[in-house]
């Protein structure tokens, strides 16, 4: 069925249509949306689930932790400041491998507050061992979920879906709800082999020391490295079903580009629109969209790269002291695989600042019009 | 119960024993905390009433009720006291250990 | 041995069922191992148990150990009240609506850092049972203060020269302000009656409290023997009353005292509070007189 809705809806027909069986939730502008709708599937038995109306986002993501942990299908959806209070807990989902799925709305951190949009609270989480997909409009955002539930339980790794404040959770785009039987279909029951249960009890987390430690990590290391390749097996599996394929990279227009735009988020739609003008005046600009961050999916940029002759990495980001961080992760995905590549590193649209498809042709021209990158970062729409 | 346990201490030869998450597949047993002990109880049962309070009050589960006696596991006690000072009628005594 | 004495059956005030093992790693006389013991006794095996960081974190045994026949969540220091309401509602998803999920945190877990989960919970009024064993510090991490540590307490923040000097939060006021079923007070001194609580807690729909008393005898400076007498001696000076309330208002005092034993014995049993001076002794009874009038006039009221 053809629906018109928000993007924030996008995500809580996601978790419907992939049957959470625990939510947990906090509001958080902009991410009220999606618990609202979703307490409402709840209070209507649309869906059979059971939310928890917890006092803080930390308390939300331990009340999933909790169901996962008792064999449970969980879900919760916040932003920026609450993302960041479950900081410890987002270890601990990792760590105790338990697959949450949980929406993330790009949001700015405070101070000053801000409730619009950048990258900067998901991306300070991306060394705590969960999936990260970023998506691009709402259709995506559907789909992604339901995908997430799918391959975080398959590895017993932990997903978060993340879109942007406004230019996503809150703009209203058809899009496609498959029918449930059809996701039922794709997306089988949530059945863990080991959970907690006094039918077969044993104490999950303990003291670890370093004899086992280690081994821990690896193995989780190990496991999030399968996670490209069932991430495009699982996106081919539902575009069958679907229509709809969804990968870890979108590119348009890369095949021939003389310089590569590498975006993420809605920024990849805008970079789109700009790429297509900018081919109308015969510049052969590309557009690569990063949709899984982590974990980083280095093949396919490595392959896409391999005939650019120069790459911009756009960040809605930074790392203070250091770079943008999709600019960190490319060039370290091309260090001792094309030296001479160069890549250059821009900063935009912090603190929701728009990106409109001017920016991206600044961008272009300034990466043309230069042989390689003569500063860190270049810095594009802050008055200076 | 406890009896029918094993002490066990478990070994994992390489990382594909170790379960993916850290959870417990064995008891304590193998830790025999009786050596932590300095002093030991001895229960003189000629005078032990059967009441039970030291039995009780173990916080090692290291008493058990054997032939309707109490018997002391000092693979296991620790030698608090705990057993000796509750005893109603006395008859538990803490001995020093010779070490 | 005479023959008839032989003959005579022991008679266990407990069930004679454990769920803890030995080899665990509390210290000798530790007031939480028998806490967890009694309690287990009254839960049996259909219960969960939800740890944060706190002594029964390290007392069960390290990983790949466990010293419970029960299973164990340690989750993080906070989350106690709301890693069980989430164990609850994810068993009830999975079809297992019989199963007590209770969180077992020490003091600091459940007066400080856990006191906002677990206020969330209560309101909720979640399904689950809280047990706090309170040794009055953060022992675990070697002795610091918690807002749990009485007036006059020595611990490793408040030295001698600076002892604590605020009073031991209210932690049965707060409680009864959420207006949740059953919040009892209990103390390892008082095994039956301890059990008894836990047993009737667990029967109960609802966010249920229960206060365990348990000495911690490095802590404390007292010694690992005298454990169980402070237990007792806590109940019966009234620092500690053993007493139930219902939905918040209604008082039950469970051991009666005709006579209140002075506090002083039971101070000077132990090592932290040493230095305090007649005066300062002679405050805290009036602390304990006025707090026990108190709820003297709430068992009244609810009657």
């Amino acid at each position: 069925m053809r629906k018109v809705i928000m993007g924030n809806h996008a995500l809580s027909y996601g978790a419907m249509l992939g049957r959470a069986q625990v939510i947990a939730a906090y509001p958080i502008t902009p991410q009220t949306q999606v618990v609202e709708l979703l307490s409402e599937m709840c209070a209507d038995k649309i869906l059979d689930a059971k939310f928890i109306k917890v006092e803080s986002e930390h308390s939300a993501m331990a009340a999933c932790l909790g169901a996962s942990l008792a064999g449970a299908r969980t879900f919760t959806a916040t932003s920026s400041q609450g993302l960041t209070l479950m900081h410890e807990l987002l270890h601990w989902a990792s760590g105790g491998r338990l697959p949450v799925v949980m929406g993330n709305i790009n949001r700015a951190m405070a101070p000053g507050w801000s409730i619009w949009s950048d990258q900067n609270d998901s991306l300070s989480q991306r060394d705590t061992g969960w999936i990260q997909f970023y998506c691009s409009n709402n259709q995506e955002v559907l789909d992604t979920v339901i995908q997430a539930f799918k391959v975080s339980e398959k590895l017993l790794i932990p997903s978060m879906v993340i879109l942007d404040a406004f230019t996503l959770s809150h703009t209203y785009e058809v899009v496609d709800v498959p029918k449930q039987a059809k996701v039922d279909k794709f997306l089988p029951p949530f059945k863990p082999e080991i959970t907690v249960t006094p039918d077969d009890p044993h104490a999950f987390g303990g003291l670890t020391g370093p004899e086992h430690y280690f081994e821990l990590r690896y193995k989780l290391q190990k496991d999030m490295e399968k996670a490209p390749a069932l991430i495009e097996e699982t996106g081919k599996e539902y575009e069958k079903m679907f229509g709809r394929y969804l990968g870890q990279v979108e590119e348009h227009c890369c095949d021939d580009a003389e310089l590569i735009l590498v975006t993420s988020g809605t920024m990849g739609s805008t970079a789109r629109v700009a790429v297509d003008a900018l081919r109308e005046e015969g510049i052969k600009v590309g557009n690569l969209r990063i949709k899984v961050f982590r974990p980083f999916p280095f093949e396919k940029v490595r392959n896409i790269f391999k005939n650019a002759k120069k790459v911009a990495v756009i960040d809605r980001n930074i790392s203070y002291g250091h770079h943008g961080m999709f600019f960190q992760e490319v060039k370290s995905a091309m260090y001792g695989h094309d030296h001479d590549l160069p890549i250059f590193g821009f900063i935009t649209g912090l603190g929701g600042r728009d990106i409109t498809p001017s920016t991206f042709r600044e961008i272009a021209e300034l990466s043309l019009e230069k042989n390689k990158p003569e500063e860190e970062i270049i810095w594009i729409g802050v008055n200076r | 119960m406890k009896k029918e346990k094993q002490a066990k201490e478990i070994i994992f030869k390489s990382e594909k024993e170790v379960p993916l998450m850290p959870m417990s597949v064995g008891n304590m047993l193998w830790n025999k905390t009786g050596g932590w002990r300095n002093i030991r109880p001895v229960i003189d049962l000629e005078n032990c009433i059967q009441c039970g309070i030291c039995w009780k009050f173990c916080p090692d589960v290291a008493i058990s009720i054997e032939n309707e006696r109490p018997v002391v596991d000092y693979v296991y006690c620790k030698g608090c006291g705990l057993c000796a000072e509750e005893c109603p009628s006395k008859c538990i005594a803490m001995v020093e250990e010779e070490k | 041995m005479s023959q008839e004495k032989k003959e005579k059956k022991m008679t266990l005030s407990l069930p004679e069922e454990e769920l803890m093992g030995s080899g665990h790693r509390a210290c000798q006389g530790c007031g939480a191992a028998l806490a967890m013991r009694y309690a287990l006794k009254a839960l049996g095996e259909k219960t969960v148990l939800c740890i944060p960081a706190c002594c029964w974190s390290v007392i069960d045994g390290p990983f790949p150990y466990s010293s419970l026949d029960v299973p164990i969540y340690h989750c993080a220091f906070e989350t106690a009240a709301v890693s069980a309401s989430g164990v609850k509602a994810g068993l009830e998803m999975v079809g297992d609506t019989e199963t007590t999920v209770v969180a077992w945190a020490g003091d600091g877990g459940t007066f400080d850092i856990g006191i906002q989960a677990l206020s969330g919970a209560a309101e909720r009024n979640d399904d689950i049972l809280y047990v706090c064993y309170d040794n009055e510090a953060y022992m675990n991490t070697g002795i610091q203060r918690s807002s749990a540590t009485p007036y006059g307490a020595w611990t490793t923040t408040t030295p001698v020269k600076h002892f604590k000097n605020r009073p031991k939060k209210d932690m049965e006021a707060i409680m009864a302000a959420h207006r949740i079923p059953y919040i009892a007070t209990a103390s390892v001194g008082y095994p039956e009656d301890l059990f008894k609580k836990v047993k009737k807690a667990k029967d109960i729909e609802g966010t249920r409290f229960l206060h365990i008393y348990a000495p911690c005898p490095p802590g404390w400076r007292s010694r690992s023997e005298d454990t169980v007498k402070l237990s007792r001696m806590v109940v019966q000076n009234a620092i500690f009353p053993l007493y139930e309330i219902e939905w918040g208002e209604k008082y039950t005092l469970n051991i009666k005292l005709r006579e209140k034993k002075p506090v002083d014995d039971y101070l000077r049993m132990q090592g932290r509070f040493r230095h305090l001076t007649e005066k300062e002794i002679a405050y805290i009874q009036e602390e304990v007189n006025r707090k026990w009038e108190r709820l003297l006039s709430l068992m009244d009221r609810s009657n």
